[in-house]
């Protein structure tokens, strides 16, 4: 559904993207991994509009995404990024901005129907239970899956996430990218996310982009692209890759100094 | 849903009544005092008499403009609060404020408004702020794109800039001409000139009309430029128009009636904490409650020290913040985070 074809883009001087091509299927769950300042966030910028190419084009079911009216896009596309305070909103009222992109021009309340799915969105995360509380006075965790039924609330077929789990413990980093597995098998929604966790995003993503210096260095399912010798490359640092035993995914662990001595 | 449009509903008709009922505390009230029971009788039949010519001649032009600058500085506030994401930002942080006064302090050390009339003074206020908001807007794009934060910036800078050279004229005119200054920096609501009275009402109600044409964009914008630009906003397009028509509105407001201030912080924050951030809602009862509470604080200027005035920015600044301070503490406030 989504194809970029020698995409070069980027800002003056730093996190310039040059030459990228992929697909992404419909369906799929695609992550984005790459050290700091590659141009992960880059990238995902440019397929949603927000830095335009400078050669090349991204196009979304075969149609280029420059031509696309921007209110058009969002109701295909929905981004999912680091929340900002506000203050005085419930979650529902949150939930409900997502609604925007569907609203016609002069239309002042919404509608039934945009209250039945913010409802439908708020149960499909399981946040119901919130939607009288302040955005402030919940948890970050709780906070990360407001802003997950706030994008289903835009209907979109393609969800782009930047680092989703950020900050958050283990129990909540499972319970985020479950319930994005979760939403990926129900709705068949695609899926791409750049992931600072090469574990989570072996786990969860059925292909890995892996950027480096603003150019794709490998593509392929999370066995083809976590080498030990790809990873040591890209990151510079010395790790040793192994098998999850469970779900037999291939397990990034790193070697600090101290012990890299004491092996050799 | 349809309990959210109740409640809405509910809550303007109470601002209305509030308004309405400043108003009528306003005309009561004054060096002349006219009781409330008097009022009816005195509009309808008392043509002729003072107190007749003190309502319509002197208290109701004040409690029109009250309204038009007002509702225009809190509305403007609100447009600008929402659009910086900022808080603390309010009409006069752009500076459109300081162009205005520094352009009447021209006239008035020039004495242009000798040679021409006193009218010309708004006149050159309105010029001031029309050459801040220009220099402002040119100097924030950058390659096409609207800065938000060099908007506020400059906007700052410039502000201190013209407050500076305003200074400068202060320490070197001459002592009637530092009176007419300083009156005029205060702010009033005095305006003799009927016809920049009906002027302010049409300018700040058709700027109400007009900043509901963007209600979604506002309501995007809580959640940042970016998010907005991803609920299909056209970010560019709405930043510039809404910056547009909020100087315009501040900038109308002080070449009529000076520099009122705190109007355009106070209110729209005060109203944020009662009808959330909604501005379906936010932008009338802003513009309302801005209204009735300028109305409210003229008022008071006006009796406080009779049959003197005080300047009615003073009354605003220390009842708007008193106010403010007291509800911050007894209100349990979310303003998220922990």
């Amino acid at each position: 559904m989504l194809k970029v074809e020698n995409l070069t883009c980027g800002y003056d001087l730093k996190f310039n993207l040059s030459d990228i091509n992929f697909n992404v299927n419909k369906g799929e769950i695609v992550g984005i991994i790459g050290p700091n300042g590659s141009g992960k966030t880059t990238l995902l910028k440019a397929i949603t509009k927000v830095i335009k190419p400078k050669k090349g084009r991204i196009l979304l079911y075969d149609k280029d995404i420059q031509e696309i009216e921007i209110k058009d896009l969002a109701k295909k596309v929905a981004v999912i990024s680091q929340y900002s305070e506000i203050g005085y909103i419930t979650v529902e009222e949150f939930v409900l901005l997502g609604r925007i992109p569907h609203y016609k021009k002069f239309q002042f309340l919404e509608t039934k129907h945009d209250m039945e799915i913010v409802k439908k969105c708020m149960i499909l995360t399981d946040i119901f239970k919130l939607k009288d509380r302040f955005m402030g006075e919940i948890s970050s965790g709780e906070r990360q899956t407001v802003l997950i039924a706030r994008a289903l609330a835009q209907e979109p077929e393609l969800l782009l996430l930047d680092e989703p789990t950020t900050h958050l413990d283990i129990t909540h980093q499972i319970r985020i990218l479950d319930l994005i597995k979760r939403l990926n098998k129900e709705l068949n929604l695609t899926v791409i996310m750049v992931l600072h966790d090469l574990n989570l995003a072996s786990e969860y993503c059925e292909r890995l982009i892996l950027i480096n210096e603003g150019k794709i260095h490998s593509i392929g399912t999370p066995e083809e692209v976590l080498k030990y010798q790809i990873i040591e490359e890209v990151y510079k640092t010395i790790v040793v890759v192994e098998k999850n035993p469970i779900s037999l995914k291939p397990f990034v662990l790193v070697v600090t100094e101290e012990a890299r001595k004491r092996s050799n | 849903m349809k309990r959210k449009s109740i409640y809405w509903i509910y809550w303007i008709l109470a601002l209305c009544g509030l308004l309405l009922a400043t108003s009528l505390f306003s005309l009561c009230t004054g060096s002349v005092g006219i009781p409330l029971k008097k009022i009816l009788e005195v509009i309808f039949t008392g043509k002729g008499t003072t107190e007749y010519s003190i309502i319509f001649n002197v208290r109701l032009p004040r409690i029109i403009l009250g309204f038009a600058i007002g509702g225009a500085l809190a509305l403007s506030g609100v447009i600008l609060q929402g659009m910086f994401r900022n808080p603390l930002v309010e009409p006069y942080t752009l500076g459109i404020s300081g162009g205005a006064a520094l352009g009447v302090c021209l006239n008035i050390i020039f004495r242009l408004y000798q040679t021409f009339t006193v009218s010309t003074l708004p006149l050159f206020g309105f010029l001031g702020a029309l050459l801040v908001i220009l220099l402002v807007y040119f100097l924030s794009i950058k390659k096409g794109i609207l800065k938000i934060t060099e908007l506020l910036l400059t906007g700052v800078m410039i502000s201190f800039i013209s407050s500076s050279l305003i200074m400068l004229i202060m320490a070197v005119s001459r002592a009637e001409d530092l009176h007419g200054i300083i009156f005029w920096i205060m702010g009033s609501l005095e305006e003799p000139n009927l016809i920049l009275i009906k002027l302010a009402l049409l300018i700040s109600t058709i700027g109400l009309i007009i900043s509901y044409l963007f209600w979604k964009d506002l309501n995007a914008f809580l959640l940042g430029e970016e998010e907005a630009l991803h609920l299909g906003i056209n970010t560019e397009r709405t930043k510039r128009l809404l910056f547009i028509l909020s100087s315009f509105l501040t900038g109308c407001s002080v070449s009529v009636a000076g520099i009122i201030g705190f109007v355009g912080l106070v209110v729209p924050h005060f109203i944020r904490m009662f009808v959330g951030t909604d501005h379906r809602i936010l932008l009338i009862s802003a513009f309302l409650s801005g209204a009735s509470f300028l109305i409210f604080c003229d008022t008071l200027a006006r009796i406080i020290i009779s049959p003197l005035e005080l300047p009615v920015g003073v009354v605003t600044g220390i009842l708007g913040g008193s106010i403010f301070i007291y509800v911050l503490s007894k209100k349990q406030i979310i303003l998220g985070g922990k």
